[in-house]
């Protein structure tokens, strides 16, 4: 459809088993997991406890001291991410990029909540005069955007976006569509962080997560003893660029395209129509030109939950027939990271293309027969393949599907 | 060949304007519809006007149970949303549900949702409630607002991309531009796209008081709100929200849809300056502008009324005055230029679409809305902002233009459908 291709040359990973890209694909491919109890807070009273939590981002290490006071912890991610994902790139400040031809596309979930919640609680326990002249745009769902393209002199076309956990995805879609519209460069991704006790409280409210006590057996995606998910906190930012623009630049490398993205959305609850996962996944395989049966490796979504297991099990054998191709979810170390997770899982599926391996579905062991689904579980699985599917999906409908292939 | 997006039904819920003829009729009027805050005790606040809305979701017609489970901006989207269907005269009911999409701005989404919670859990901030079993089970959708566009998608029977844009205040231009995207690139035929904010709630109160961008021009509530005047000293905060129907201008024609306007171009940037802070030059918003009117193919001299930004504060009506220069050349000096919110106020991610639908009006009824309370001169602000009265004359291409926190620099163009009667 479009001559223009995106492709991506920098990876920016914060996640709570590895700072960085490498280390955090390390930790995948070796089965290090982020999750334990969650220590932010006392947690005693909370009926889960355990979290994908970030133990050793340093802030004062990564930021300017002049942007600690005015950002939530998820947006101190963001800016982190971009950072390692620009460095990685080969964009320093020498770049010749024309500040209109480089753009911002984030997605968070939650905003930056830890900081508002302090706020809310100056306002309702001192007064107004209290309330910190940041909390304008350190709560709101746009500041990610916002403080990467300050950062980094960025004044092309820019967005936020909101789906929930799919949202990141569609933050990943959104940039390829804005580079196919004619900017060469779009820093896009997800982080996402709610771990202060509102933030918490808001996420079990949602009923789904996990109370298992034991790290190891708390989120088991496709398990017959799934419980639920984990939350986590993080996710991923990510170089896209224009292919021709990244060759002529000479970037250091194109890990690869983003060749297809679809998103759709489920029928009202008690239409009786299928749910949209499969729609959105044929769909993005179809823009990239390709068949099911070119797909080598597939980034499920994992919800935890049975329900939602199986459903993504049946979206799956619908398009590859039973155990027609290896699925995983890396997402098991980390927990659900919301906006973060589709990023992150980018991240993780261009690793997996370069280096030709899937990692497991860590502490997963027994898949029920009736899902048909090939799960990579114990060791990495090689593989042979140009091309892979990303799947996410968000609270209430959201479906987005990406599928990556070589450069 | 190019797919074209067309607007062919319209929602509106404003301060002073529960439906599009009341709303239209007010901003023709000039009468503004800003007031003393009602909703809680502002006695502590710097800033204590707003625009609020007369809206009962009783006689709204929504059910109890829907009334439990949106929060209030999601009932004002989802009433602007059956307006628009209706006004539309489209039946969704015959179309492919893969083939429609949403897009929904809102720059806070279910702050006072929040807001409530909060004081349930921290019992009115005095202590934190440990027991999540305080909390709604809506509580989730307050964190992660999803639900909104989820109850516009499930309200139409859209199953194809839908999405919310947060983009700050610029939130309900975007929503629109990500729309008329979805539809020239062929991902939809036909999009709910629109904004709903309701943030006239404590908590942002106080973040607009925090650094003095709202008005503490508190003795006078209704002649508060004052773009481009000499006496501007902050905007007001409002509630309110718009929702169009786009549709893909052959199947809309082929049906004998009414078109209001077609949406020639948008484009964003970004000034990647400061999160709140505007420099005077106004080069990415007059960049924003050249591109919008890029892609609509438009020489600059065929805009007939610019609808501002103007939200009344010193640095943006000063920066957006710089920006028309800068693009407009010459003809910024010769085209009117007005801003709604010195009726309406300011309704952060939702105000961009509430100007849209005013931008689309002006074209339907060929009459440009004044700028409100504007009776004192500004050297800076030195172009001709329609004080007070609205006009008559012929409007068949407006520029609609945005400014926000974050660095947001966005722009619209819409005209009246080409080959149709001015």
């Amino acid at each position: 459809m479009s001559a223009v291709r995106a492709v991506v040359t920098g990876l920016g990973v914060a996640a709570p088993n590895g700072l960085g890209a490498e280390t955090y694909w390390k930790a995948l491919l070796t089965g290090q997991s982020g999750i334990g109890p969650l220590s932010r807070f006392d947690t005693s009273g909370y009926p889960a406890r355990l979290a994908g939590e970030i133990r050793e981002f340093d802030a004062a290490r990564h930021l300017p001291d002049r942007l600690l006071p005015q950002t939530d912890v998820s947006t101190r991610y963001a800016i982190a991410a971009a950072d390692w994902a620009l460095a990685d790139a080969g964009i320093g400040d020498e770049s010749d990029i024309a500040d209109y031809d480089m753009g911002v596309v984030t997605s968070t979930a939650q905003g930056g909540f830890d900081f508002t919640h302090r706020e809310f609680r100056k306002l309702w326990r001192q007064g107004p005069r209290f309330v910190s002249v940041y909390e304008s745009f350190a709560w709101f769902y746009a500041v990610n955007t916002g403080q990467i393209s300050i950062r980094n002199g960025m004044r092309g076309p820019s967005a936020a976006l909101v789906g929930e956990q799919a949202g990141g995805l569609d933050a990943v879609g959104h940039a390829r569509r804005t580079v196919r519209r004619g900017t060469r460069l779009v820093v896009s991704g997800g982080v996402d962080s709610a771990f202060d006790p509102w933030g918490w409280s808001a996420q079990l409210a949602g009923g789904l997560v996990s109370q298992a006590t034991d790290p190891e057996r708390a989120y088991l995606p496709f398990d017959a003893a799934a419980c639920g998910y984990v939350p986590g906190e993080g996710g991923a930012l990510l170089v896209v660029e224009d292919a021709v623009s990244a060759r002529e630049r000479g970037a250091a490398q194109v890990y690869g395209e983003i060749a297809g993205y679809a998103a759709t959305f489920d029928p009202a609850p008690g239409s009786g129509r299928p749910p949209g996962l499969r729609g959105a996944a044929e769909r993005a395989i179809a823009d990239a030109g390709l068949e099911p049966g070119d797909i080598g490796a597939v980034f499920a979504d994992a919800a935890g939950v049975p329900a939602l297991d199986a459903a993504e099990a049946r979206a799956l054998r619908g398009i590859f027939g039973s155990r027609g191709v290896p699925v995983t979810a890396p997402k098991a170390l980390t927990g659900r990271m919301y906006a973060g997770g589709g990023p992150a899982d980018v991240a993780a599926a261009l690793l997996a293309l370069r280096d030709q391996v899937v990692p497991a579905t860590a502490r997963t062991a027994s898949v029920p027969e009736s899902y048909g689904l090939d799960l990579v579980v114990g060791e990495p699985r090689s593989i042979r393949t140009a091309a892979v599917l990303v799947l996410a999906r968000g609270r209430h409908g959201f479906n987005a599907a990406v599928v990556l292939t070589t450069a | 060949m190019s797919r074209r997006a067309v607007i062919t039904g319209i929602g509106v819920r404003t301060p002073g304007g529960s439906g599009t003829k009341e709303f239209w009729d007010l901003l023709t009027s000039g009468r503004t519809a800003t007031r003393p805050i009602t909703f809680f005790d502002a006695s502590p606040f710097r800033s204590r006007i707003a625009g609020e809305a007369d809206f009962d979701p009783v006689s709204e017609g929504f059910t109890p149970r829907e009334i439990r489970r949106m929060d209030r901006a999601t009932q004002f989207a989802v009433a602007c949303t059956r307006d628009a269907v209706a006004d539309s005269g489209l039946d969704f009911a015959s179309l492919d549900p893969s083939r429609v999409a949403v897009a929904l701005g809102s720059a806070v989404a279910s702050a006072t949702s929040l807001e409530n919670e909060y004081l349930v859990m921290s019992d009115a901030g005095r202590d934190w409630l440990v027991d999540p079993g305080h909390l709604s089970p809506y509580m989730f959708d307050y964190l992660s607002p999803g639900v909104m566009p989820a109850e516009i998608a499930w309200e139409v029977g859209a199953e194809g991309p839908v999405t919310m844009i947060s983009d700050g205040c610029t939130s309900g231009l975007d929503a629109v531009g990500h729309g008329v995207q979805l539809i020239r690139e062929g991902s939809a035929d036909t999009v709910l796209a629109g904004a709903a904010d309701t943030p006239v709630s404590p908590i942002v109160v106080a973040c607009f008081d925090a650094i003095k961008a709202t008005t503490p021009r508190n003795d006078e509530p209704a002649t508060a709100s004052r773009p481009f005047d000499g006496t501007r000293n902050g905007f007001v905060l409002a509630e309110g929200a718009a929702m169009f129907v786009l549709e893909e201008y052959e199947r809309a024609r082929a049906r004998g849809a009414q078109i209001y306007a077609e949406v020639g171009g948008y484009a964003t940037r970004s000034n990647a300056y400061h999160m709140t802070g505007l420099k005077k030059d106004g080069r990415e918003l007059a960049e924003a502008i050249r591109a919008a009117l890029d892609e609509a193919r438009l020489d600059r001299g065929a805009v007939d009324y610019v609808n501002a930004h103007g939200s009344g504060t010193k640095q943006n009506d000063r920066h957006e005055t710089a920006a028309f220069k800068r693009s407009l050349g010459e003809h910024a000096y010769a085209v009117p230029i007005s801003s709604i919110k010195s009726m309406v106020g300011h309704s952060l991610g939702a105000i961009g679409s509430i100007e849209i639908a005013a931008s689309v009006l002006a074209i339907r009824h060929n009459v440009v809305p004044p700028t409100a309370n504007l009776s004192t001169p500004d050297p800076e602000c030195d172009l001709d902002y329609v004080p007070r009265t609205a006009r008559q004359q012929r409007v068949s291409t407006v520029l609609t233009v945005g400014s926000g926190f974050g660095g947001f620099q966005s722009a619209m163009v819409l005209h009246a459908p080409r080959g149709a009667a001015v």
